[in-house]
């Protein structure tokens, strides 16, 4: 990518040409497990955002002093930094929402987008670039995240964002809930589904296998 | 004795890091296209498994948290998160030396995974469960061991699966990612029925 794609293709592209989850199969790892729900998909989000796009900026900052051999920890003790940071804000403003997030709030270090991002682009490009295509990273992750915890919110309680949809038999009203959604399974298919049909609307993303 | 057994079956079983929490989900979809690699890579995060989780849960005990054994007046917990990737990337690189020089065929079968177990989530998740559900030492252990036997486990057999795969029909969009995360959900909805263990 040269110095003049500009900052709205860095942030675009990510998020349906180059989805992180869907063809790369990066950063799949921490977060399915926070989509039951939507709040937490949302939390986890903006946490991912905020991760990727805060240590790509400090990595690019400082990757003319970074000697090569030691890059890696270098680079994991920055984004451990900006995770510790998150973890904390979370538990001081949130804490019902970090409680429920457990541990994969601490699962974003070794989340392979964040990482991916800091070796792959961050070494090599300015500050601005940096943060703008780990911002268009993070989103590409939460598109997807957003989509799992819609669905699996919807089918498995009935509910979003905790709001009543579909009333549910055991409140009185029709709609029996999907035990299903609410087990890890579901995310797996959801996830096959929506890869399906984005690679049906961009057929150049198919794998010949 | 009766517990620690449990916690084994629970851990490897019903817990499965990759199959009910998602963890180490890129190297089991990227390393799971043949069955000999998926071996090699499972083995290497078992070993890895069962050093780092005791260790870090010493770590834990010893230094970090508050009234611990060698600084009791401070609660350094929030520095956990640095001090577990930092053990684990260290243990890795100490392993990687040990191995090269004591069992060098072993190193090279293990060997290129070595390096891919550091950011893989399923080691920094097991360290996160231990210190969330406060195992003690001998726990930690079979933790330990139980969880990377389920991921090894879990890589295994969907190696063996897409092996097979190749022999099959798919719908065009499908091919490739799509239907490994269909396998691996079938997969993990075979795991869930361990629950009545």
């Amino acid at each position: 990518m040269s110095s003049k794609t500009s900052a709205k293709d860095l942030i675009w592209d990510p998020v349906f040409n180059n989805n992180p989850i869907a063809l790369q199969i990066l950063g799949i790892c921490s977060a399915l497990a926070v989509t039951t729900k939507l709040s937490t998909s949302l939390t986890m989000s903006f946490a991912v955002i905020a991760v990727t796009a805060c240590s790509s900026a400090a990595v690019a900052l400082i990757k003319d002093r970074i000697p090569s051999s030691i890059r890696i920890i270098v680079q994991m003790t920055i984004i451990a930094s900006f995770v510790i940071l998150v973890d904390q804000v979370l538990k001081a403003f949130a804490f019902q929402l970090s409680k429920e997030l457990s541990v994969f709030v601490g699962l974003i270090i070794t989340n392979c987008i964040v990482m991916g991002r800091a070796e792959g682009f961050a070494m090599k490009n300015s500050v601005s670039d940096s943060f703008f295509d780990g911002l268009g990273n993070g989103l590409g992750y939460s598109i997807i995240l957003m989509v799992v915890g819609f669905f699996r919110e919807l089918f498995g309680s009935g509910t979003l964002f905790g709001f009543t949809v579909f009333a549910t038999q055991s409140a009185g009203g029709w709609y029996e809930p999907n035990g299903l959604m609410l087990l890890s399974p579901s995310a797996f298919f959801i996830i096959g589904i929506f890869i399906w049909v984005l690679r049906t609307w961009k057929p150049e993303q198919v794998e010949e296998a | 004795m009766t517990d620690l057994i449990e916690l084994f079956l629970r851990s490897a079983f019903v817990d499965n890091l990759a199959l009910a929490y998602f963890l180490g989900m890129c190297t089991f979809l990227a390393v799971s296209k043949n069955v000999k690699t998926a071996i090699g890579l499972g083995i290497a995060v078992i070993v890895v498994q069962a050093i780092t989780v005791p260790v870090n849960q010493l770590i834990l005990n010893l230094f970090l948290k508050e009234g611990s054994l060698f600084l009791p007046k401070y609660n350094l917990e929030f520095l956990s998160l640095i001090c577990f990737i930092g053990v684990i990337a260290a243990m890795v690189q100490i392993l990687e030396m040990t191995l090269d020089k004591f069992f060098p065929s072993l190193y090279n079968t293990l060997g290129i995974f070595l390096p891919l177990i550091t950011v893989n989530c399923a080691i920094l998740g097991g360290t996160l469960f231990m210190q969330q559900r406060d195992y003690a030492f001998v726990e930690s252990v079979v933790f330990g061991v139980g969880g990377g036997f389920g991921w090894a486990l879990a890589i295994i057999g969907l190696a063996g699966i897409r092996e097979k795969l190749k022999y099959s029909d798919i719908p065009h969009g499908l091919r490739g990612l799509g239907i490994t995360f269909i396998i691996v959900g079938l997969m993990a909805l075979g795991f869930q029925a361990f629950l009545g263990i």
